[in-house]
Formats: structure tokens, C-alpha cells, sequence
């Protein structure tokens, strides 16, 4: 299994919750001041070179109009990324590209990004959360499928190598498509895509690309990866663990309390996600069975606000000393079938610069390497 | 009168359901982003006045969504559609909402089949500067704030909560549809206002007095847009008076098209 650290890059020094009715999309930001937004860059980047040091791959993403992550542009803190690094292998997880209007330009980008990194760079597309709607201004309905119009448009970017093309499709329109660079890996660098619907799992497998999913706990989980394998397996195509990525928060202490204590820091990032009603359901998002249940007043995954002990239980969370990390990871791992990427969200909200250093050091001391042999036993 | 069950046709390719009840002299009903309630009072009061032809736009309700529609200019030729499909003349057609919308972009498209036009707080046009927000963002607004700015009485709103499973994957389908047909540019065509200028049916433009959607300054401004039109407010109603004040809607529509048409259409 291979490990990556994650940070959402959040600015956690908000006023009280009771005083402003969401934390996504209305939030004003003049609750930001740029003299401690500058210094949380400098500190991200340097987790971000740390991790590579302890020998953990690196992942990043964006989200907009919200405190809960100062990165409205991935492919910037990618470009410092790729020249701060050396080794480590870089995922942008990823570039929204349901939302985004200009698909070329993601093309043009992420082939950059990879001669930057001279092919350590792994792209992820991903549909977003449902806030990211109204800040993007995108039509909730029909992502999934510009999603996939703005794939096959950014694959046909990057693997053609004569000259102009034309794309006259459904939703996207260029007459001289000809990118410059071409991507450093060829044919393209290593593509995943967020994994949430049966129907969106089946075009990952067949196109083989990584499927990961965030938070999706145990049931799931299982779901998903099986509806992976499933699919691999009808096409007649061969499967491996290394095509699925489960994403969770972790902290690993010396101790399970030392742990615990971390873990329940980087909880902020459910507790502080208070999103007002009317961001949480946009229309055409979710399935009409989804959607009615959220009209009736449902949570939703990004909502929680559970004990450590429930979210532990419920496999958002692996924390505690070196061994009970590597054991509620190992239960997660065989309860929904293996995974071969573990994308660990490592700090978040108030977790200090020193605490997370500790966690993933401790991690990728003490719990990488038996994760390691994990894939090998599994 | 009971609930007629819908009729099914293809108009342009396109399947569409839609109620057909009453008779005499046709009026087109268009609905707003709510759907078609096909046991509202206000529609046995149409029935009452002539044959009220009802259709559920492409995606709202059960209707069938073709992947290739997803503009309100797509909506507009489907109906110019359904009118030559029926072979209907002299239509009054009556748009509420986002399916007065609609009623505006069929009519300057073409009157040849129109005898009248009347609009009930409409969508479609922008009338104020860039930052300023004609039509609220119902899709950016509280639930429960958007029952405030909608009713006159917020008691008159249907529950979300009192609602059962099927019904509500309605609600969420109408939402979703109207998120289609809406999105952007807001719940208007930006050329539209240059456009209205050709519509040359009488047209009357109803509007509920306390509507917090749009309000009746808008209503005001888009019927100044359309040669000869006439406003008329509905006092204890908001966006939706047909619901909220189904006898006075009824009055107001029977008075206009009883009354003798002004002859605006050079013959």
C-alpha cells in the first residue's frame, strides 16, 4: 500500500460558528487576514516537503469560496510543489473538472506540472463536493457528464502529438486544440477520479484509471471497490488493489492518547463544516432518492459532527499508537476487499505545525512499513 | 370536475404528458419551476373558461428529458410544436413563473397561433444594473426564507417534511429540471427585452402583490417592454397567485379574455 499525506490547507482562525451561518460559499473574507494566511502557505508547503522526507507521497487538492481550504487553485501550490520536491510522487486529487469551463487549460496545466516534476505527477479529476457549485457557478445538473466530456477532451490533449485537433462535443467547443508541453509521462500521467455512484465506478474501471473515495467508512466502501472489481472482471480486464484509494483522517502518537488527542484536532475539519441549507443540496447533484432524503432534513457525509470514538468506529478515522493504527487500517482494509493507496488527511484546523509532524512521522516510522507488506499479504 | 389524467404526444420528437381539460377556446398553461399541481383549484376555474391544454415541461414531474434539451429556448419551439401537433388557433397562453418565461420567448418566436398572452409573475428578462439581482437565487436562498419572499401567507406552503417519499423525489426532480432551465444566465435571456417588441397579441401581465421573487416593479418594467400590455396586481398573494388566490386569478384571466381583444396584429 502506498501512503500519501494530504492537507487541506485551512484557515481555522474563524470568529465564533453562532455568528455566521456557513462556512462554505457566504463566508466574507475579510475573516482572512493575509499577514496569517501568507505564514499557513509557507507552513503547508513546508508539511508538504516533510512528508517526503519521512517517505510519504504527497497529495493535494482545492476547494473555493471557504475557510475550510486557502487552495481555490491546486495547480498553483502543485507548480511550488513540484520544484520544492524531489522524489515523492505528487496526486492533485483533484481538478474539478464538471466545473470548470475550460478543460484545455486543465490539459495545458497538468502537462506543465508534469515536465515541472519530471513525471512524478499523478492527476485526479474529481465531480467536488456540492457547495463547490455555487462558487464555481457551474449548472449542478449534468456534471457527471461534462466530467467526462472535459476527460476524454483532456486525454485526446494530452496524447495527441501531430498537430491541431477539432472537439465539437456536447459541452465543449475548440477548433485548435495543439497543447504545448506534452505531458513528461507517456502516454499521460497516472489519471484518478472520485469514486461516489455505481454508475461513475464502472466508467473509472473501464477506463482503469485509480477510483478513490473519501470518508465512505466500512459498507460503503465495499460497495464501491466491489462495483470496481466487478466491473474489471466482466470487462475481462486485469484488477489490482493499486486501482483503489480509500482517503481518511490519521494520526498515530506514541501513545493510543497522544493519538487520540491528535485525531480529535484534525476533527475540526467535520466539526467546523457548518454549510447552510440551501449550499448543501443543489439541484441535479445527488440521485432524486438522495436529494429527497436531504429536503427531508437528512445529514449528509460532509456533516457530521460525531464523537472520536464513532468516527474511529465508523473507519473516517485511524488513530491511536502505532499498533492500534495499523489494525484499524488492516480491519478497513480486508473488511471492504484492499486498497492499494491510503490518502491520510494528516493536519487540519488547529493541529500545530510540530503535532503534525509528529503524526506523520510516527506513521511512516512506525505503520508504513507493515502497510507496506499489507498489499503484498493481502 | 375530476382530475383528468394526462395525455401523451410527440411534439418536435419530443414525448410530452400533459393535462387536456374543459372545452371551447384553447388556453396553454405553462408552469413555473414548482411543477404542474394537477388538483389546484385554479385549474378547474381555467377548465370552467375553455379547454386548458397543460403540459408538464420535459423533466419536471414523471415528463421524459431528451439529453439534448436544456434551455428554455428548447421549451419554446417544443410548444410551438404542440400547438401545430393540435392544430390549435387562437390560444391564449398563460405563463407562470419560469413558464412565463417560456410564454414570452413562444411569442417572439411567433403569434400565428396566439390570440392572447398572460403573463403571471414572469421570469426572463433583466432589468437593473450588473449588480444588482432582478429574480431572487432560489437556489442560494433558505428554505425558509424562500417561503417568506414566495407567499403573501407562508401558511399557504406545502411542507416539504408532510410529504411522501415519491412525492418529495418530485420535488427534487422540479428542483433539479428548473436548475437545468435556469442556471445561468439567472432565470433570463439577456436579448430577450430586445425581443419583446414583436409580440402582437394583447398580452396582460398578473402579478401577486407582495411577490418576493420578483417584484412588482419587475412585473411593471416587463410589461412597459411589450407594445399594449396591461398590469394588474392581485392583492394577498405573492409569486404564486393562481395558488394563493385561485378566485381572483380566475377573475382576472376571465376578464381578459372576454373582453373585446384590441386589434394590435395588423390583419
Amino acid at each position: 500500500m502506498r501512503a500519501w499525506y494530504f492537507s487541506e490547507n485551512a484557515y481555522p482562525y474563524l470568529p465564533d460558528p453562532a455568528t455566521f451561518p456557513s462556512i462554505r460559499v457566504s463566508l466574507p473574507n475579510r475573516n482572512f487576514d493575509p499577514k496569517i494566511g501568507a505564514e499557513l502557505y509557507h507552513r503547508y508547503l513546508d508539511e508538504w516537503q516533510t512528508a517526503e522526507d519521512v517517505g510519504l507521497d504527497l497529495m493535494l487538492n482545492e476547494h473555493h469560496a471557504t475557510a475550510t481550504n486557502l487552495n481555490p487553485s491546486a495547480a498553483i501550490v502543485l507548480g511550488a510543489l513540484t520544484r520544492i520536491t524531489k522524489t515523492a510522487r505528487i496526486l492533485i486529487l483533484g481538478n474539478p473538472i464538471g466545473n470548470r469551463r475550460d478543460p484545455v487549460r486543465v490539459a495545458e496545466e497538468m502537462a506543465m506540472a508534469d515536465n515541472y516534476a519530471r513525471g512524478r505527477l499523478e492527476v485526479g479529476f474529481v465531480r467536488g463536493v456540492p457547495y463547490e457549485i455555487f462558487a464555481a457557478n457551474s449548472n449542478p445538473v449534468r456534471t457527471a457528464d461534462r466530467l467526462w466530456e472535459a476527460h476524454d477532451l483532456i486525454l485526446k490533449a494530452w496524447t495527441s502529438h501531430d498537430g491541431p485537433f477539432n472537439w465539437e462535443g456536447r459541452y465543449f467547443n475548440y477548433r485548435q486544440v495543439n497543447i504545448w508541453p506534452r505531458p513528461y509521462q507517456q502516454p499521460h500521467p497516472p489519471v484518478w477520479v472520485t469514486a461516489s455512484t455505481a454508475a461513475q465506478v464502472d466508467k473509472i474501471a473501464d477506463f482503469g484509471h485509480v477510483a478513490a473515495t473519501f470518508l465512505t467508512g466500512f459498507d460503503a466502501s465495499k460497495t464501491i471497490f466491489e462495483t470496481y472489481r466487478n466491473r474489471r472482471a466482466v470487462n475481462g480486464q486485469p484488477m489490482h488493489e493499486d486501482r483503489l484509494a480509500y482517503a481518511a483522517l490519521v494520526y498515530t502518537g506514541d501513545t493510543d492518547e497522544s493519538g487520540y488527542a491528535g485525531a480529535r484536532k484534525l476533527l475540526w475539519y467535520l466539526s467546523a463544516n457548518k454549510v447552510a441549507t440551501q449550499f448543501k443540496n443543489p439541484p441535479g447533484y445527488a440521485s432524486l432518492k438522495t436529494a429527497a432524503a436531504l429536503l427531508r432534513g437528512a445529514s449528509t457525509a460532509f456533516d457530521r459532527s460525531s464523537s472520536l470514538e464513532q468516527c474511529i468506529e465508523q473507519g473516517i478515522v485511524f488513530a491511536g499508537n502505532p499498533d492500534t493504527v495499523y489494525r484499524q487500517i488492516a480491519r478497513h482494509h480486508a473488511h471492504v476487499g484492499g486498497y492499494g493507496h491510503l490518502l491520510m488527511m494528516g493536519q487540519a484546523g488547529f493541529l500545530e505545525h510540530d503535532e503534525t509532524v509528529r503524526g506523520m512521522t510516527i506513521f511512516a516510522r512506525e505503520v508504513y512499513p507493515r502497510l507496506k507488506e499489507l498489499l503484498i499479504t493481502a | 370536475m375530476s382530475v383528468a389524467t394526462a395525455k401523451e404526444l410527440l411534439a418536435g420528437g419530443v414525448p410530452l404528458s400533459y393535462l387536456d381539460r374543459g372545452a371551447g377556446a384553447p388556453i396553454l398553461l405553462l408552469h413555473g419551476a414548482g411543477g404542474l399541481p394537477p388538483d389546484a383549484p385554479f385549474l378547474d376555474g381555467l377548465a370552467a373558461l375553455g379547454r386548458v391544454i397543460a403540459p408538464t415541461h420535459p423533466g419536471f414531474g414523471r415528463a421524459v428529458l431528451p439529453d439534448w434539451i436544456d434551455s428554455v429556448d428548447d421549451l419554446a419551439y417544443i410548444y410551438l410544436d404542440l400547438l401545430d401537433v393540435l392544430d390549435l388557433r387562437d390560444v391564449t397562453v398563460i405563463g407562470c413563473s419560469m413558464g412565463g418565461w417560456i410564454a414570452a420567448e413562444i411569442a417572439v418566436k411567433s403569434t400565428a397561433r396566439l390570440a392572447r398572452l398572460i403573463l403571471v409573475d414572469a421570469v426572463g428578462i433583466k432589468v437593473s444594473d450588473r449588480l444588482t439581482r432582478d429574480i431572487v437565487d432560489i437556489f442560494a436562498t433558505d428554505p425558509a426564507e424562500l417561503v417568506r419572499l414566495a407567499f403573501a401567507d407562508p401558511s399557504r406552503a406545502v411542507d416539504p417534511a408532510t410529504l411522501s417519499d415519491e412525492a418529495l423525489q418530485i420535488v427534487a426532480r422540479n428542483r433539479e429540471a428548473s436548475a437545468l432551465y435556469l442556471w445561468e444566465p439567472y432565470a433570463h435571456d439577456p436579448k430577450l427585452p430586445r425581443r419583446l417588441h414583436r409580440i402582437d397579441v394583447p398580452t396582460l401581465v398578473l402579478w401577486g402583490e407582495s411577490d418576493g421573487i420578483v417584484t412588482p416593479a419587475y412585473g411593471r418594467a416587463y410589461c412597459e417592454r411589450i407594445p399594449g400590455a396591461r398590469f394588474e396586481l392581485i392583492p394577498n398573494a405573492g409569486h404564486v397567485p393562481h395558488i394563493e388566490q385561485p378566485e381572483a386569478f380566475v377573475e382576472q384571466v376571465a376578464r381578459f379574455i372576454c373582453a373585446p381583444a384590441p386589434s394590435l396584429r395588423a390583419r
